[in-house]
């Protein structure tokens, strides 16, 4: 069973991502809700509706993971095939084609067949593909997968458009940074199941890790920290710890003072989303 | 309606990738050979002291041979143009992209379909009038019920293109390619131990032959149609391989039409009923 008593709620408007490690049953988890996969049980509701209806489904794209397609198409046929599924009009289409060319980066190789493309470009054509008719939903899956830097920031200023045009957004990528600096909420799979979700746009949420630069520190007010704060580690004049919240940061900064060390700096830092992940995760990584 | 727009596509596909094109190609070279066959035959026969109802029936029976080529060319066409278009999407994934667009899956199978029949229809169209017309201009004999003839080919051909389609929703492009040809290789033998049986005046063995067909009618349909193409003497004489000793009813055509139906809506319900 690729996946077990999964529970999701993503809110209109978020740019979501679903993190699991390989074979944690993300695509799956896509799958049924785009009604590729039916649920052996339980149900799925996307944007009100059961997962899978055709009404449901003009709402909707989708950049399926390593797109391919027909590779004797050019890019701009492509693009006009998926608007006619779409239902929209020639003109409409007309309209449409050229503008989100340009928003790929990919107006210069309108006419070019995709078998000259590279995989890059096919993932920037797959990510046209699926936002031809504006939908109101859209899943991702893995859409920076193949890209250099460029393409990589190219998506990400995408995925913030579309939700600054009132779209949501269902990220499922590998690239944790990326998702990190993209996504508003995440959640965690692990062999099926939903394992933790994290608010990413809320800095008091969650763990927060101190980054210090400090001289003249005695060694027992490092030991002392241990009243506040967890993964405590001192490299020179380099400390490092975790407090479970910011609200006890005032305090633990008072303490170090009072103890006669020079602090040169303080800063608060979010758990980053790869150690939150690991942690998440566990040591066997989710396998 | 997204029927329509796949079936553009898939016949778009067949001529962009040169399918078709090469097929016709394959066929013009064929057309050329068997009229340069027949003419070279007919010129052999007008200076031979043979009776003229020998002659004809030679020339008839060569000219049976070309439409037989046709025919199988035009089957094969039919399976190996659609063998790949829904297991090889499958397996890519290509489908995704299309299976999540607002389009109910029903209609991307029949819009294959439609395209691939309509690719097939050029294809049997064109041999079958080229063929007939070689007949006619190299030996001077005119096809009888040509177009019937070439309609029954083509219900043949979309029999064995529904079966691919069909498989396609359950099978890998190999597996299905292997069920299909093995298929229409029992209707193939069985479909030639019916009519040497009924020479050899074999009951069980003609029922051997009809059971086959039962199992896969796809050559009963050319049985029929070759002997709707032979004149009446021809018919009567029965001494070449299209002299069709047990020729299939009609009631067998029925039962093609009815195993085509059968297989299209199990191909439908599969495709719409399974994961992608």
């Amino acid at each position: 069973m690729a996946v077990r008593n999964l529970s999701l709620n993503v809110r209109r408007g978020e740019i979501f991502g679903f993190l699991g490690p390989n074979g944690a049953g993300k695509s799956t988890s896509i799958k049924m809700l785009l009604g590729l996969v039916k649920p052996t049980d339980g149900q799925a509701l996307v944007l009100g509706a059961p997962s899978g209806s055709v009404d449901i489904r003009r709402k909707i794209g989708f950049l399926p993971e390593d797109f391919r397609f027909y590779t004797w198409l050019t890019a701009g046929e492509l693009l006009k095939l998926h608007g006619r599924l779409c239902g929209l009009s020639a003109s409409r289409l007309a309209e449409r084609v050229p503008i989100l060319l340009e928003l790929v980066g990919l107006a210069p190789h309108r006419e070019k067949r995709l078998r000259e493309f590279s995989k890059g470009m096919l993932q920037r054509i797959g990510l046209a593909q699926a936002l031809i008719h504006e939908p109101e939903l859209i899943f991702l899956d893995e859409p920076t997968s193949g890209l250099d830097p460029m393409g990589r920031r190219l998506v990400r200023d995408v995925i913030r458009a579309q939700r600054q045009r009132g779209a949501t957004v269902f990220l499922n990528s590998h690239l944790l940074s990326e998702v990190e600096i993209t996504c508003d909420r995440v959640a965690f799979i692990k062999q099926g199941e939903i394992v933790g979700s994290h608010d990413l746009r809320t800095q008091s949420d969650g763990e927060i890790r101190v980054v210090a630069f400090v001289q003249n520190l005695p060694a027992e007010t490092v030991v002392g920290l241990s009243r506040w704060c967890t993964s405590i580690k001192r490299q020179e004049d380099l400390l490092t710890f975790s407090a479970n919240s910011k609200e006890v940061l005032p305090e633990v900064h008072r303490y170090l003072a009072a103890s006669g060390a020079d602090i040169f700096s303080f800063t608060p830092e979010r758990l980053p989303l790869e150690e939150l992940f690991l942690k998440i995760m566990g040591e066997d990584g989710g396998l | 309606m997204g029927a329509w727009i796949i079936a553009g596509v898939t016949f778009r596909e067949a001529s962009r990738r040169k399918i078709l094109w090469a097929a016709l190609l394959a066929g013009g070279a064929f057309l050329t050979l068997f009229a340069i066959g027949m003419r070279l035959q007919a010129k052999d026969l007008a200076g031979s002291r043979m009776p003229p109802f020998i002659r004809y029936q030679l020339q008839s029976s060569f000219l049976q041979v070309g439409f037989y080529a046709a025919n199988i060319l035009a089957v094969l066409l039919a399976i190996l143009t659609s063998v790949d278009t829904l297991s090889g999407e499958i397996a890519s994934g290509t489908i995704h992209a299309i299976a999540t667009k607002p389009v109910p899956r029903w209609q991307i199978l029949v819009g294959k379909w439609v395209g691939f029949a309509g690719m097939v229809a050029v294809y049997v169209a064109l041999m079958f009038a080229g063929v007939g017309m070689v007949g006619r201009l190299a030996a001077g004999i005119v096809t009888p019920r040509l177009f019937l003839a070439g309609a029954l080919v083509y219900l043949e051909c979309l029999l064995v293109l529904t079966m691919t389609v069909m498989c396609g929703t359950w099978f890998s492009t190999l597996t299905n390619g292997v069920v299909v040809i093995g298929l229409h290789g029992i209707a193939f033998i069985g479909g030639w131990i019916e009519q040497i049986a009924a020479l050899t005046n074999s009951p069980r063995l003609v029922t051997v032959g009809i059971v086959s067909s039962l199992l896969m009618p796809s050559e009963a349909l050319w049985h029929r149609a070759s002997f709707e193409m032979q004149s009446s003497l021809a018919r009567s004489l029965q001494f070449t391989p299209f002299a069709n000793a047990s020729t299939p009813s009609v009631a067998m055509i029925g039962y093609a039409m009815a195993y085509l139906l059968i297989a299209f809506a199990m191909a439908i319900r599969h495709f719409r009923e399974r994961d992608l």
